[in-house]
């Protein structure tokens, strides 16, 4: 499952969500269910300044770090999870069910999260099976020639 | 007699309309507002009117803008 992919499972699992996007920390865009690209940049541009601003409310030292918000205005709410890689931001109407919200944005983290897991480690198995064929490859040449 | 009750009924519906629009007017102030939950668990609300919530409050209105469209 690629990024595009977990925000339309998210879409499609959390009816009060009207859109989404996935985003870096910097608010660099992964995937969106907006059509129009300017409007994904604003909106994860707009999502991750909340989030750096909102870190700014506890400057204890050694205070837990911020995990999540939810913005309420008159007209609906933004909210935004992130984990360590990246951050998901949606928009929803007026007095959404709160708790199921962030359970839905957190479970589109935690599979894109195992997603890239997963690609890593394949990865890494490929490269280490490369590596072994090349060694055994340069073994039977040696000797050969020997 | 029947005047005064009609005067007495006007002036409580008049009055029960009034309470109605200050209660909803002040809900929909006070809805106005950012939470902030943090690693431990904790959540910080921030208000409309409180410095944190006045400064967060046009970026999370920003961000549902820019989603809308």
């Amino acid at each position: 499952m690629d990024a595009a992919q977990a925000l339309a499972d998210l879409t499609e699992i959390s009816a009060q969500i009207e859109a989404a996007v996935l985003a870096d920390h910097d608010g660099s865009v992964v995937a969106s269910t907006l059509d129009d690209e300017a409007a994904a940049n604003a909106f994860a541009e707009a999502a991750a300044e909340l989030l750096a601003a909102a870190d700014e409310v506890r400057t204890e030292p050694g205070s837990d770090p911020l995990v999540q918000i939810e913005g309420a205005a008159l007209d609906g709410s933004v909210f935004v999870a992130k984990d360590d890689r990246h951050l998901v931001a949606a928009v929803t109407k007026p007095r959404p069910t709160v708790g199921l919200v962030f359970y839905d944005l957190k479970t589109c983290l935690r599979m894109l999260e195992r997603e890239e897991e997963a690609k890593a480690a394949k990865a890494t198995e490929t490269a280490t099976r490369r590596r072994t064929t090349t060694k055994k490859k340069t073994e039977e040449a040696e000797s050969e020639s020997s | 007699m029947k005047a005064r009750s009609a005067v007495g009924l006007l002036a409580a519906g008049a009055a029960l309309a009034g309470a109605i629009v200050f209660v909803r007017t002040k809900s929909q102030v006070e809805r106005e507002h950012v939470d902030v939950y943090f690693a431990d668990g904790s959540m910080v609300s921030l208000e409309a009117g409180s410095a944190d919530g006045d400064r967060l409050l046009p970026l999370a209105r920003r961000a549902l803008a820019s989603a809308r469209g």
